[in-house]
């Protein structure tokens, strides 16, 4: 059927190593699960002993996830009529109205802002300054590069402190604008490190055909350079992106409530009397499972974008 | 002849296109490209970083803006090597690190030459097995502290069932004897994947001409391995490992929202330890101190890594 070759695994290799990772991987994944799954528990199924695998699925996680709400007296609630809206019927059951809506979503939207707006700003400076990286002699280019990685060796607390002075005496603190500069400025090296890399792949023929052509250096690169590197900038995007995402050490320390983000402020959901855990769990699920889609979705990109940047170091 | 020839090629050549040529030098382009990105490193990492070695000589607090801010020489850092405290967090840090590398090399080269037996359907539960370190480590670090619930946490159900200890007498992260491990435990379940697709990286950059090479001589499949797959893997784990080795250095949100330091300060790493001296008790200069004295080590570390790194790389 087919030729033997030492170099591929025989059929019993394949099923044992299969087998193994598939364990791995199905442990792997459960915290993730179980944190979806508690989204959808009620209060009480949540802290159940022994844990619940199956159990009625509820939005109430949800619904107190987006709202703040009090307790009422059984007057209050007559006096307030039929609940008008499914979400009130969940709250009004266990006799609390709502009293209004939390801060979830400006913090969601913070982070989105922010974000997006860095990720925007880093590649475009990115792009740039990897282009001239890979095709000119900077001066210091060799320093400048080990410069930029050594950036990220400092703990992101030892920054925060003359950051947290800078940014007070700039007016920046606890701003978008403030936060979107800081996120660029950390992902800055890591995207001009993997950017020149995918750059330095492009045949420098290409642009030197360009050139003898008529175009400028500047039309070269935007014209020749820019759509050839298109799949390496999107996956350093993605990078930046989910970075700015996650991070958390200086978004607690230098925002308190407009710039906030949704990682310091997930942890800070409390429900009345204990932890509010299918809240924090919705909050988590919420901000969580775009980031798994992307990694499944773009796969591809992301796993050779993981080891590239390392790789080609 | 030669000069009459380019005389007659610049007057062929149309106006627009010459001047498009004269447009901007490659040295201006280069410049207007790395001006930017230059600029702001400097204004967010350097500049803060020279601040930072400044205010580690004096005796300044954030909270007390008006206090007479004096200079205190190397008081500072006095202060920090002397302190046994300062050890104790170096030491959890110590622990936790070392852990965390070993436990990560183990599984991650491990899943890596498993995968490269190319099954069926390898990279789906590739992608699924990346997930968690693509997720927020403070918001996963939260919602692990409900797994780790002595009573009701999915963590201690499942070592319960699997060892017959009653889930409700132990306490990942309330026991001081456990809480180190809580925090390697969850590191290693997000990280090791990292490790993975570096150690992937490598496995799949050995060419299989060796191999067919190697069984003509009839070298067994142990020797093989020995022989050439761990030194062939060897510079891109040692890479994979400096990786770890900085980031869990630095580990500060991962561990703030899992134990928070506790129990006591069994689990206090430095980047936490700075936290409380920086943003809590508000002692600028001996944090900058602190900070200046953390950085000089990573980087220190890592130069010498590096080299032998090279030294790998050469062989």
């Amino acid at each position: 059927m087919s030729s033997y070759s030492v170099t591929e695994p025989s059929g019993r290799q394949k099923l044992f190593a299969g087998t193994l990772v598939i364990l791995y991987a199905l442990i792997t994944i459960l915290p993730l699960l179980w944190i979806i799954g508690t989204s959808f528990k009620s209060p009480s199924d949540a802290i159940a002993y022994p844990p619940k695998t199956f159990f009625s699925p509820t939005l109430e996680g949800y619904v107190n996830l987006f709202t703040t709400r009090t307790r009422a007296t059984e007057e209050d609630v007559k006096a307030l009529g039929e609940p008008t809206t499914w979400y009130d019927r969940i709250v009004r059951k266990d006799g609390f109205i709502i009293a209004g809506p939390s801060r979830f979503m400006e913090r969601f939207s913070n982070s989105i802002v922010i974000g997006f707006g860095s990720t925007v700003l880093c590649i475009v400076l990115g792009t740039a300054a990897a282009y001239a990286f890979s095709r000119f002699k900077v001066p210091l280019k060799d320093d400048l590069l080990f410069f930029i990685l050594s950036t990220r060796m400092m703990p992101p607390i030892a920054v925060a402190i003359p950051i947290f002075l800078m940014f007070r005496s700039l007016g920046l603190n606890d701003t978008h604008l403030g936060m979107i500069l800081l996120y660029t400025a950390v992902n800055l090296s890591l995207a001009v490190w993997l950017l020149k890399g995918f750059i330095d792949e492009i045949p420098i023929e290409y642009e030197e055909a360009a050139l003898i052509d008529g175009y400028t250096r500047f039309q070269a690169f935007y014209k020749v350079v820019l759509p050839q590197a298109m799949t390496g900038i999107a996956s350093t995007a993605i990078f930046c992106l989910i970075f700015a995402w996650n991070e958390y050490a200086f978004a607690v320390l230098l925002t308190s409530g407009t710039a906030q983000t949704a990682p310091p402020f997930i942890p800070t959901i409390i429900g009345v009397g204990g932890q509010d855990w299918p809240a924090v769990a919705a909050g988590a699920t919420l901000f969580l499972v775009p980031v798994m889609i992307f990694t499944i979705v773009l796969r591809k990109h992301l796993l050779r974008g993981i080891t590239f940047g390392a790789v080609r170091k | 002849m030669l000069d009459s020839s380019i005389e007659r090629a610049a007057r062929a050549t149309p106006p627009v296109v010459a001047k498009r040529i004269q447009g901007l030098s490659d040295r201006a382009i280069a410049w207007l490209f790395v001006a930017p990105s230059i600029f702001l490193l400097l204004a967010v990492n350097i500049f803060p970083l020279i601040w930072t070695i400044r205010l580690s000589f004096t005796n300044f607090r954030v909270n007390r803006p008006n206090a007479e801010v004096s200079f205190v020489g190397l008081k500072n850092y006095i202060n920090i090597l002397t302190d046994s405290d300062v050890w104790l967090t170096m030491q959890a840090t110590a622990h936790f690190l070392i852990w965390t590398i070993v436990l990560q090399v183990l599984i991650g080269f491990a899943l890596a030459y498993l995968i490269n037996k190319k099954f069926r359907g390898n990279d789906m539960w590739t992608t699924i097995i990346v997930l968690p370190m693509m997720l927020s480590p403070a918001v996963v670090g939260n919602f692990w502290t409900f797994l780790y619930q002595p009573q009701i946490g999915l963590f201690n159900y499942a070592v319960g069932f699997l060892t017959g200890t009653d889930p409700s007498t132990f306490s990942m992260i309330g026991d001081v004897p456990l809480a180190p491990w809580a925090i390697v435990i969850v590191d290693t379940w997000m990280w090791t994947p990292f490790v993975m697709l570096i150690c992937l990286a490598g496995l799949r950059s050995i060419p299989g001409s060796i191999y067919e090479a190697a069984e003509c001589d009839r070298a067994s499949k142990w020797r093989q391995f020995w022989t050439i797959t761990i030194p062939l893997v060897l510079p891109f784990l040692m890479l994979a490992i400096l990786f770890r080795g900085i980031e869990n250095f630095k580990m500060f949100d991962l561990v703030v929202q899992l134990t928070g330091g506790g129990p006591g300060s069994t689990t206090e790493l430095t980047s936490i330890n700075l936290k409380r001296e920086a943003f809590e008790k508000w002692r600028t200069g001996y944090a900058s101190a602190y900070a200046v004295i953390l950085f000089v080590t990573v980087f220190g570390l890592a130069s010498i890594y590096v080299k032998a790194l090279n030294k790998v790389k050469q062989r």
